[in-house]
């Protein structure tokens, strides 16, 4: 996205570069409103029913690394307290799958802020410079953030690496796992059997597995606290723009 | 084994020279095809095997190695091992079990080799150590490693018995100073069925032996080259404590009620669920007893660098390969907590900035009005 559009001068009587990833038609659209519809019905319910997924999967996770002290109420052929806590997890890791791919396939129906979490333009100079320019911001060296209607850059690093990526691994070592209680000759044990082999068996795949669920709830603290501190301090709604879809700028100023 | 070796006895003569009957003979071939896992109707098929084919020559050697294998095999009970050794191979070479020493042996090694080209199994119990050419381990005068490729050179397959031969067990542990390599890594040319376990179970050892006999092939391998039949399922899905695992019933100390019970022995550590064996469903010393039931966990020895995986006593182990050794928990807090506190540093920060700038443009509010 670069500032080429000849007639963006003349609209606005001056040269502001876009910022993250807007578009001529946001652009017309803040002008006349202070809000933009960035996050589709799909996206948001998306975010939440992952968010959910992901909050279930960590504490199961963690627990079946280091289960809870033992409860004994009955025979244990009527007792299934770790058998549900191992359920938790898988159903809701299957969820989490579907949701992923079903996320996917919205980037590809989707408007395009659907699409921002997927890629990283790692060759666009201007990108760069706005990486820079919210880093610096987060720095406490500027003075005030640029305005920007989908992530802005540093989010979008932070989503790609952490979700894109980190979902992808997480989705990937834990099917690799799950194929071993579904048996040598399944699909998933035929496809994933080998990447245990790679890594240097199921324990180090556990394990790496493990170190994965770590890697997400540093995510969680950082995104958690980075939205709401956005939500006060920077130009732009946040938290309520992942309920109601809009993002709503506190000022008129156009760059 | 498909060629016929006319100058060697079938198993049925050696079995009836022995004196054992007809009757006996068919009811070792029924213990035989169930301890296989084969049904009834592969009976005539063994006995039919065992009455036409000759003994299969077979070379054992040893490596670097304990000999838990060898001790392992000859506990077998089904078959008897006696019965494997006597009867079943012609076992014509094996350092630790045959009568003949020095220069006798390493006779019959090479008379073995000569007379039965391209026909005899090779055995190989332990591995060579690659470091210093070989020199960490020397048997009949040379490096062991001279002897395993010479007598694999002629050997139809050759069999990696246990966890030392298979992936290098103990020795080849980091930081493995020997430089001790497991067999399919120095033998690139034959087939190898890998059986381990440290030691592999004895029932294992020769119902493979008894297969490849029978049905004149490998058994059917899995991915890593292990006979699916015994290695195709982890020990924790065969368990009979995992009824405690599913209702959540631990033992959490050694000498707590819960042991006493038999409760199941994740919270201890035990690699049952991560350790591909038959352990849970063969057992040891004729079915009677294995770790688990024994009230220790599975400490995973069938598996691949099992020395290398942490602790025996946790389930979530040390990923040794940062170069540091932590597990994911204690990499997984400390990074959380660094990322917390900074945090927590960064929203302090903010929100006395946004009050030092509050209390700033007051002053020139007040003015203005002024």
């Amino acid at each position: 996205m670069t500032d080429v559009s000849p007639d963006r001068g003349a609209a606005g009587g001056q040269h502001h570069p876009l910022t993250g990833d807007l578009t001529e038609e946001d652009r017309a659209t803040i002008t006349r409103n202070s809000s933009v519809y960035v996050y589709e019905a799909p996206v948001r319910l998306w975010h939440w029913i992952n968010a959910a997924a992901i909050l279930v999967l960590c504490v199961t996770g963690y627990l079946i690394g280091r289960p809870l002290p033992s409860v004994e109420m009955s025979e244990a052929t009527h007792q299934f307290v770790f058998g549900y806590i191992r359920f938790a997890h898988f159903a809701a890791a299957m969820i989490m799958t579907v949701g992923f791919f079903g996320r996917i396939y919205w980037s590809f129906v989707g408007n395009h802020h659907s699409r921002q979490m997927f890629k990283l333009p790692l060759l666009n100079r201007h990108w760069w410079a706005e990486v820079w320019d919210e880093a610096r911001w987060y720095m406490f060296l500027n003075k005030r953030p640029k305005k920007y209607v989908g992530h802005n850059p540093l989010a979008q690093v932070a989503m790609f690496f952490f979700m894109t990526v980190g979902m992808t691994f997480m989705i990937v070592t834990g099917f690799a796992i799950y194929a071993e209680a579904e048996g040598a000759g399944s699909l998933l044990e035929t496809v994933l059997g080998p990447l245990r082999d790679l890594v240097g068996g199921s324990q180090t795949m556990h394990q790496i597995h493990r170190l994965g669920m770590w890697a997400i709830v540093i995510f969680m603290i950082i995104h958690i606290y980075a939205a709401i501190r956005e939500d006060i301090m920077s130009r732009q709604t946040m938290v309520s723009t992942m309920i109601s879809g809009t993002r709503t700028f506190k000022d008129d100023d156009p760059d | 084994m498909s060629e016929p070796v006319p100058e060697i006895e079938t198993f049925y003569d050696v079995m009836r020279r022995q004196g054992i009957t007809r009757r006996s003979f068919m009811k070792y071939c029924s213990l035989t095809a169930s301890a296989l896992g084969l049904g009834p109707a592969f009976v005539p098929q063994i006995a039919h095997a065992m009455e036409t084919k000759p003994r299969t020559p077979v070379i054992w050697v040893h490596g670097l190695e304990c000999t838990c294998c060898s001790e392992s095999f000859i506990r077998s009970a089904h078959p008897l091992a006696k019965d494997v050794v006597l009867s079943m191979i012609s076992l014509d070479y094996d350092d630790t079990l045959m009568a003949a020493a020095g220069h006798a042996a390493e006779a019959a090694m090479m008379d073995t080799i000569e007379k039965y080209k391209g026909q005899y199994i090779l055995a190989v119990e332990g591995n060579p150590p690659l470091n210093e050419d070989g020199m960490f381990c020397i048997t009949g005068g040379k490096p062991f490693v001279e002897k395993l490729k010479l007598a694999a050179s002629d050997a139809k397959a050759v069999i990696s018995w246990g966890a030392c031969a298979s992936y290098g067990c103990v020795q080849a542990a980091k930081p493995n100073p020997t430089q001790a390599t497991p067999v399919h890594k120095v033998i690139t040319d034959k087939p190898i069925i890998k059986v381990p376990g440290c030691p592999p179970i004895a029932e294992v050892m020769t119902g493979v032996i008894t297969y490849m006999l029978t049905f004149d092939r490998l058994p059917e391998l899995d991915r890593q080259g292990r006979p699916a039949m015994f290695y195709g399922q982890r020990i924790h899905d065969k368990c009979y404590r995992r009824p405690h695992f599913d209702a959540g019933q631990f033992v959490e100390e050694w000498d707590d009620d819960g042991a006493r019970k038999g409760f199941c022995l994740y919270k201890m550590g035990c690699k049952g669920p991560t350790t591909y064996n038959a352990c849970s469903t063969v057992r040891w010393n004729e079915g009677v007893s294995f770790p688990i039931q024994s009230g220790h966990g599975c400490i995973g020895c069938s598996e691949d660098g099992f020395w290398d995986h942490g602790t025996f006593y946790d389930r979530v182990t040390d990923l040794t390969q940062f170069g540091v050794e932590a597990n994911a928990d204690q990499i997984g807090v400390a990074a959380a907590g660094v990322v917390g506190a900074g945090v927590a540093a960064h929203a302090a920060i903010s929100a006395l900035k946004s009050a030092q700038s509050k209390t700033q443009t007051k002053p020139t509010q007040s003015k203005e009005e002024a």
